[in-house]
C-alpha cells in the first residue's frame, strides 16, 4: 500500500515536472518580456526620465507625472472620459449586435456559408493598420457628405430621427442611439470574432430542448429567454471583457495616439507612462466591475 | 409522381381541415425567410461596400474622383495609380520580407503556443491558477503599455550581464529582427495569449481515458503529445495559424517597432501618402502638396495591393477560419 502511494507521488511529480517543462518557455517570456517591462514602465512613470546619446537615467520624481496628466494636461481627463463612455455604448453595441447575427446565422438556409464568410471578413481585413488607413480616408467622407446634403430631403432615418428628437423625451438617450446606428458599420466590423463565439456556443446546445419546449407549448420567443440564454450566458462574460480589450487596444483610440505622441515625439516617457497606466488601471477596474456584476448572472449548464 | 401532385392539390384541402393554421404557418415560413434575406443582404453590403468603394477608386484617374458624374464605375479606368503604388512600397521586396516574415513568426508562435497551451490543459502543477492568472493578464495588457520600456529593453539589451562583462558595453539590438524572434519564441508576440486561451480551451475538452490509455501502451509523455493529441488537434491548429498569419501580416505596431529596418507591406503601407509627396516634390523640384483625391487613389491602390493576398488565402482558407473554430466547439 504504502509502496503503491509512493509511485503514485512519483508518478504526480513526473507530471508535474512535465508540466513545467510545456509551460516554462510562457513563464520564461513572461518574466523577461512582461514582467521586467511593466515594473520599469511603473517606475518610470513615478520617475524623471532623462535620454542620454548611451543611456538614460531616472531620478525619483514622486507622483509629478500624475499631477500633471490630471492637472495640467488640459485634454487628458476629458479624453479619458470619452474613450470609456464610447468604450460602454460600443461595448453594448457590439453585443446585441453579434448577438443578434449569431442567432440568425445559426438558423438553415441557403447561402450561409457564404454569409458566415462575409461577416468574418472584418476580423481579417479591418485589423491592425487598415483600421487606421480607413480612419483618415477623407475623400470618401466628403464624398458622403456631399451626397448627404443632396439627398438629405428625402432621408427616411433623417426624418425619423427628427420625429423621434421633437418627441421631446429623453433627447440625449435618443442621440446615443443614433450615434450607435449610424456607426453600424463599426459595429459590424468589430464584432467577427463574438460573432463566432457566440455561434459556437449555440452550436452546443442541443435541439432536444428546443423539441421538448416545443411540445410543452413554448413559443419560439419563449425559447429564446428560457433556453438559448441562460445556456449561452458564460459566453455573454466572454464576449463583454473581449470587446472591451479589443476596443481599448484600437489603434484610432485617440488616447493612445495622444500617448504614442508623447512618448515618441515629445520623448517624455515619464508622463507617457503614468497616463498609460492610469488608462491602463480605469479600464482594468472596469473590466472587473462590470465582469462580476456579469457573472452574477451567469448560468452554468453542468 | 402522382402522390407528389396529390399532395399538391389538397393544400387547400388540409388549410380547411387544420383550421387556417397551415396557411398561416406557411405564411409566416416565408415571411421570415424574406425578412432575413433583406436583412442579411443590407448587412452584407454594409461590410463588403468600403471594399468595394476602395476597388473602384484606385481604378480612377484624379479626374473622374472630382467628375460628379461618375459616382462607382471609372469613366477612364487606368493601372497608373497601381503601378505608382507598386513603386513606393517597393512592392515585390515588401511582399516577398512580409510573406516570409509572417510565416515564419506565425509557424513559431504557434508551435509555442501549442506546447504551452497543451501543458496547461494536461497536466496538474503546483501554482498551475497562478501561472494561468499570468496568461489572463497577457491577454490583458495591452502592448503599448510596456512599449516604452521593451524599447529601452532591446537598446541596451544584455542577458543577465554577461555581454557587458565581455565587451563592456550592452548590445543595442534595436533594429534587427531577433528582439521580435524571440518574443516570438517566448509566447510573448501579438496577440499569444490569447492563442494560448484558444489551445488550452480544446485540449481540455478530450477525455482523459485517451491519455491513460496511450500511457498504459507505453507511450511517454512526449510521444503522447506527438501522437495522440496533435492530429486530432489540426482544426485548432489552423484556426490558430491562420489568425497568427493574418494578424501578423497586417500588425502595425510590433513592425514599426522592431522590424522598422525591413521593409514589410504594413510599415511601407503606412508611410506611402508621404512617400507620396517626397516622390512627387522630387519629380517636380519643389514643394508640392498632392490633392487630396490624388493621394487616396493611389493610397486605395496600396491598400488593395496590400490585401490581395489575404483575399485569397481567405476565400481558399474560409472553412479553416469560420467553420474549424465554431465547430470545433470551443467553451470557453
Amino acid at each position: 500500500m504504502k509502496k503503491q502511494k509512493s509511485k503514485l507521488a512519483g508518478l504526480q511529480k513526473r507530471k508535474a515536472i512535465a508540466g513545467y517543462l510545456f509551460i516554462s518557455p510562457f513563464i520564461l517570456g513572461f518574466l523577461m518580456f512582461m514582467i521586467k517591462p511593466l515594473i520599469q514602465s511603473l517606475s518610470m512613470a513615478f520617475c524623471q526620465v532623462d535620454l542620454g546619446p548611451a543611456s538614460f537615467v531616472q531620478t525619483y520624481a514622486g507622483i509629478k507625472w500624475f499631477n500633471h496628466a490630471f492637472t495640467i494636461d488640459a485634454d487628458f481627463v476629458r479624453q479619458l472620459t470619452e474613450v470609456m463612455t464610447k468604450m460602454v455604448i460600443n461595448t453594448f453595441a457590439v453585443m446585441v449586435f453579434s448577438f443578434f447575427v449569431a442567432l440568425i446565422l445559426n438558423q438553415k438556409f441557403h447561402g450561409r456559408a457564404l454569409v458566415r464568410a462575409i461577416f468574418f471578413l472584418p476580423v481579417i481585413l479591418s485589423s491592425g493598420i487598415v483600421l487606421g488607413l480607413e480612419d483618415n480616408n477623407s475623400v470618401a467622407a466628403q464624398l458622403a457628405d456631399t451626397i448627404e446634403q443632396a439627398a438629405s430631403g428625402i432621408s427616411v432615418t433623417g426624418a425619423i430621427e427628427e420625429i423621434f428628437k421633437t418627441a421631446g423625451v429623453g433627447t440625449r438617450a435618443f442621440e446615443k442611439v443614433f450615434e450607435v446606428i449610424d456607426g453600424i458599420y463599426d459595429v459590424a466590423i468589430a464584432s467577427g470574432i463574438q460573432i463566432i463565439i457566440f455561434l459556437s456556443g449555440l452550436q452546443t446546445i442541443s435541439s432536444s430542448m428546443y423539441e421538448a419546449a416545443d411540445i410543452e407549448g413554448c413559443t419560439a420567443w419563449e425559447a429564446l429567454w428560457k433556453i438559448t440564454f441562460p445556456m449561452i450566458s458564460s459566453l455573454f462574460l466572454v464576449n463583454w471583457i473581449y470587446t472591451i480589450i479589443d476596443f481599448s487596444m484600437r489603434s484610432d483610440n485617440e488616447l493612445i495616439s495622444k500617448i504614442q505622441v508623447i512618448m515618441a515625439g515629445q520623448l517624455n516617457y515619464g508622463l507617457a507612462s503614468a497616463m498609460s497606466w492610469v488608462y491602463f488601471l480605469v479600464v482594468m477596474a472596469f473590466i472587473a466591475i462590470t465582469s462580476f456584476l456579469i457573472s452574477k448572472g451567469v448560468y452554468y449548464y453542468e | 409522381m402522382s402522390k407528389v401532385k396529390v399532395k399538391k392539390d389538397n393544400f387547400w384541402v388540409r388549410n380547411r381541415k387544420s383550421n387556417g393554421y397551415l396557411l398561416k404557418k406557411t405564411i409566416m415560413k416565408y415571411g421570415i425567410s424574406i425578412c432575413r434575406f433583406i436583412l442579411l443582404f443590407g448587412m452584407c453590403f454594409l461590410i463588403l461596400q468600403p471594399i468595394f468603394n476602395k476597388i473602384s477608386i484606385s481604378f480612377m484617374p484624379e479626374g473622374d474622383i472630382y467628375n460628379p458624374t461618375v459616382i462607382s464605375i471609372p469613366a477612364h479606368p487606368t493601372s497608373s495609380n497601381y503601378e505608382l503604388a507598386a513603386k513606393l512600397m517597393n512592392y515585390q521586396k515588401s511582399l516577398f520580407n512580409s510573406f516570409f516574415m509572417s510565416l515564419a513568426i506565425a509557424v513559431i508562435q504557434v508551435t509555442m503556443t501549442t506546447i504551452v497551451g497543451y501543458g496547461f490543459a494536461r497536466f496538474d502543477f503546483p501554482f498551475k491558477k497562478f501561472w494561468f492568472a499570468c496568461v489572463m493578464l497577457v491577454i490583458l495588457v495591452p502592448p503599448q503599455t510596456v512599449s516604452v520600456s521593451l524599447h529601452l529593453h532591446f537598446r541596451f539589451f544584455d542577458i543577465l550581464g554577461l555581454s557587458k562583462l565581455i565587451t563592456g558595453d550592452t548590445i543595442n539590438l534595436k533594429g534587427s529582427v531577433l528582439p521580435y524572434f524571440m518574443m516570438s519564441f517566448l509566447c510573448m508576440g501579438l496577440k499569444n495569449g490569447l492563442y494560448i486561451y484558444m489551445v488550452r480551451q480544446f485540449f481540455r475538452n478530450i477525455p482523459k481515458e485517451l491519455e491513460e490509455a496511450a500511457y498504459v501502451d507505453g507511450c511517454g509523455t512526449m510521444k503522447t503529445f506527438l501522437r495522440i493529441m496533435l492530429p486530432d488537434a489540426k482544426p485548432i491548429l489552423t484556426s490558430c495559424f491562420l489568425f497568427a498569419y493574418v494578424w501578423q501580416w497586417t500588425d502595425g505596431f510590433y513592425s514599426s517597432m522592431f522590424l522598422g529596418t525591413t521593409p514589410l507591406l504594413s510599415t511601407t503601407l503606412n508611410g506611402l501618402v508621404e512617400g507620396l509627396g517626397a516622390y512627387m516634390t522630387r519629380l517636380v523640384g519643389s514643394k508640392t502638396s498632392v490633392s487630396v483625391a490624388y493621394s487616396n487613389a493611389v493610397l486605395s491602390a496600396g491598400t488593395m495591393m496590400f490585401l490581395l493576398p489575404l483575399i485569397i488565402l481567405y476565400l481558399f482558407a474560409q472553412k479553416g477560419f469560420v467553420e474549424s473554430l465554431s465547430s470545433s466547439g470551443i467553451k470557453m
